[in-house]
């Protein structure tokens, strides 16, 4: 799919039934109908409720954002779907495990940036470090750009995760309340 | 929701056991199907399946009609559905068994079919190793179901099953899988009927917007040039939507067109019928969509078939558009006012507003005068010839010699499929079978045994091409066998008709690969299958032909002789606007440029 001048970053956050083949059937909907998927995490969160949350950063024009959300809502296995992007209470993080290999100068100049983005050194050797980033997802760019003159080898990141401020679980957010199905029975 | 209420009015539920009886995998498969409604499934054993085979030995009431070829019993149970408003259920095995499955359900899904399939898998312990008829059934189906199921645990089975029901008749209709490893359907569990059984599926259930439908109201009272453009949501939703969208039109005087799948929800004999719109619809329609001011389009989808050019389609209308699913809408064209609901429910909800709106419409008579304008110039029309008979003479003939009779009739795919909805026309709901979507060839004659077990009495009709019905050919020995006297009209013109209508207009008349140099005797066919055989040749022998098939008291396979270059028409062209269409009288004139010709 081509990016037009309107085409826009989103977060979505895609609460499924913790099944098997429930991420096939997601991954699958965004290759079988030409979506973007630009980071993708999933995990078990509810064991109780047997169900699982899905963190996709999709790219496309409001109309196809909308499509891609009534799409996934049509998904027996997907329970809800939110979109926490432009959500003044929606918290976006992601974590990057970074390889840095240098020596001299470089090597305290790679632990003075690691410090100013609150990086953690989480192995050592004479010549390299890994560092732990968090934060936004343009934090961690800036991040391992900064790194790359200094001599970055590697790079694994998660991909975005995101949370609801508050004391609340989260909820069906504005918008999306006509298009999202009922709540489950039993 | 109404297709729902439907189904428990069409089929009661038996009297389900006590709660917590214990039986084997198999045994709660006909125990849930019986529970579900079931009375009549389509299958083919196989190695995967044999226990629930031998618990259907032993349940003779659940009627298993017996196919030549999966794909058949996919079909069978469409048509079984479609013409029913129930879920049509179909029994096969693993591997070869499911992967033949896959083209009913890709059809299924994509014209909204509820269909439960159940397929059998090699056992648990084998899965993964490559065993003999394994294949990733769940995998491979995946994209064209609307949900799938592999039991791995006795305790799910029942509980998936009546799950399976639910996801397949519910909100938009379509078609589930649920694979059974062999060894769960050996295995001894408890069964729970419907009511007792966990939920596994989430509910879909919806109240209608009633602020959407006093917008809508009041852009419908306020229209100048309306047009209620229908699909197949009006006949999934029930007979009950069929009637509301009569009361909807008589009382609001608007004109009524439909998509191909939608064909019978309003009757072609009422004068507010401009016929089916879309690539092969009538001018009427088409210029009417074009030019109305106000489009309400129920449970239809604006597919590439109906709407043509999107940039041009339909340029100065407000559109309202009534759909189930909230993915059709804004999918293919922006509309203005959303309405998410059964169509039966919407259509009701709008009547009661109609009734109580206090400015009373402005006259329409004006634009009913520009569609008569269109309708005089009888698009349909075509040439007679005295020699040979034409395509559509022989479905007009055929369609008079049905009148008075409880008549369904199928298609498969192409030209006659298209001459069948121009020139066989519908008054009620559920009797018209075609595969709209998908585009099946193959699909009329094992849809016609659905319709046929379904409707013992009735008179089915696959209309077919020659092309086509040779694809499940085979299932006329299920036809046979089971004693369904369907009755197979082949448009016989030895081309792929469709296909040398696009190499005649848009590849310069390069005919590759359409023509069938050799074909079957129909009748000798029909011989070696043990059914009647009749061939029509001449115009003047069509009608006496036509009376002798349907006198016939079994199967039959009719080879009628037509035209062999003839083309359907009208036609909007690839990449053009409904209002750039053409006649059979203007061919010549015709001139599609390179961007139609990529389109499909």
């Amino acid at each position: 799919m081509t990016h037009s001048a309107r085409s826009e970053a989103r977060t979505l956050a895609i609460l499924v039934d913790n099944e098997p083949g429930v991420l096939a059937r997601v991954v699958g909907l965004f290759s079988a109908r030409g979506y973007n998927i630009e980071s993708l995490t999933v995990a078990e969160t509810d064991t109780a409720a047997h169900t699982s949350r899905i963190t996709v950063v999709t790219r496309g024009e409001p109309a196809t954002i909308d499509q891609i959300k009534s799409q996934l809502d049509r998904i027996v296995s997907v329970r809800q779907v939110i979109d926490v992007t432009d959500d003044a209470a929606g918290v976006l993080r992601e974590l990057a495990l970074v390889k840095v290999r240098s020596s001299g100068q470089d090597r305290i100049e790679a632990l003075r940036v690691a410090d100013i983005f609150r990086a953690k050194v989480i192995d050592t050797t004479l010549e390299s470090f890994i560092f732990e980033v968090t934060g936004a997802s343009e934090k961690v760019d800036a991040f391992i750009d900064l790194m790359r003159p200094i001599g970055l080898t590697e790079i694994s990141r998660t991909g975005v995760l995101s949370i609801h401020r508050g004391p609340h679980a989260d909820r069906l957010m504005g918008g999306d309340a006509e298009r999202s199905p009922e709540p489950l029975a039993s | 929701m109404t297709a729902t209420s439907n189904i428990a009015q069409i089929h009661p539920p038996t009297p389900a056991p006590q709660a917590g009886v214990e039986m084997t995998g198999a045994e709660m498969v006909i125990q849930a199907l019986r529970d579900n409604g079931v009375d009549t499934l389509f299958g083919y054993p196989g190695g995967a399946v044999l226990p629930i085979y031998d618990a259907l030995f032993a349940n003779d009431d659940m009627r298993h009609i017996l196919v030549r070829h999966e794909q058949g019993a996919g079909h069978a149970a469409e048509g079984y559905a479609r013409s029913t408003g129930k879920v049509g259920v179909a029994l096969v095995t693993s591997g070869p068994g499911a992967t033949n499955m896959v083209t009913p359900l890709a059809d299924a899904l994509l014209d909204s079919i509820p269909l439960v399939v159940i397929t059998g898998q090699v056992p648990t312990h084998l899965i993964g190793t490559d065993a003999f008829q394994e294949c990733d059934t769940v995998g491979i189906t995946r994209s064209c179901t609307k949900h799938n199921w592999l039991v791995s645990d006795i305790d799910d089975l029942a509980a998936i099953l009546h799950g399976a029901f639910y996801v397949a008749r519910s909100g938009r209709p379509g078609p589930v899988v649920v694979d059974i490893p062999k060894d769960i359907q050996f295995a001894q569990g408890t069964y729970l009927p419907p009511g007792q059984s966990p939920r596994r599926s989430k509910r879909t259930t919806r109240q209608v917007d009633q602020t959407k439908i006093a917008q809508a109201v009041e852009i419908m009272a306020r229209a100048k040039r309306p047009i209620l453009y229908t699909g197949g949501g009006v006949i999934n939703a029930g007979p009950s939507a069929s009637a509301a969208l009569r009361e909807l039109a008589r009382e609001t005087g608007f004109p009524v067109t439909s998509t191909l799948m939608g064909l019978g929800a309003f009757p072609a004999s009422d004068p507010q019928w401009l016929g089916m719109l879309g690539m092969h619809g009538s001018w009427e329609a088409n210029h009417a969509m074009h030019d109305c001011d106000v489009m309400i389009c129920i449970g239809a989808r604006f597919d590439d078939r109906v709407t043509g050019r999107l940039d041009k389609f339909s340029p100065n209308s407000i559109k309202i558009h009534i759909d189930i699913d909230p993915s059709s809408i804004n999918k293919n064209v922006r509309v203005d006012v959303a309405i998410i609901s059964d169509a039966g429910e919407a259509l009701r909800a709008i009547l009661s507003a109609w009734r109580t709106r206090r400015a009373p419409a402005p006259s329409i008579d004006a634009w009913w005068q520009r569609i008569d304008q269109w309708r005089a110039r009888k698009c349909f029309s075509y040439a007679h010839d005295t020699d040979v008979i034409k395509p559509q003479y022989a479905i007009e003939r055929l369609f008079a010699a049905t009148r008075g009779k409880d008549v369904y009739i199928t298609t498969e795919v192409g030209q006659h499929q298209m001459w069948a909805a121009q020139y066989f026309h519908f008054d009620e709901p559920n009797r018209w079978m075609t595969s709209g979507g998908l585009g099946t060839m193959g699909y009329g004659l094992p849809a016609a045994l659905g319709v046929q077990a379904a409707h013992p009495d009735a008179l089915v009709i696959d209309i077919a091409g020659e092309a086509s019905v040779q694809m499940t050919m085979q299932e006329m020995s299920t036809a046979v066998q089971h004693r369904l006297p369907i009755k197979v009209f082949i448009l016989n013109n030895e081309w792929m008709g469709m296909v040398r209508q696009w190499q005649q207009l848009l590849h310069g008349e390069r005919y590759s690969h359409s023509y069938s140099e050799a074909l079957p005797d129909f009748v000798k066919m029909a011989e070696a299958f043990d059914c009647t055989g009749i061939r029509a040749n001449r115009p003047e022998e069509l009608d006496t032909k036509i009376a002798e098939m349907i006198a016939a008291p079994g199967p039959v396979l009719f080879d009628c002789r037509v035209a062999r270059e003839e083309n359907c028409f009208p036609m909007i062209p690839s990449g053009k606007a409904h209002n750039e269409m053409i006649l059979a009288d203007d061919l010549a004139a015709t001139r599609i440029d390179d961007a139609g010709k990529k389109l499909v």
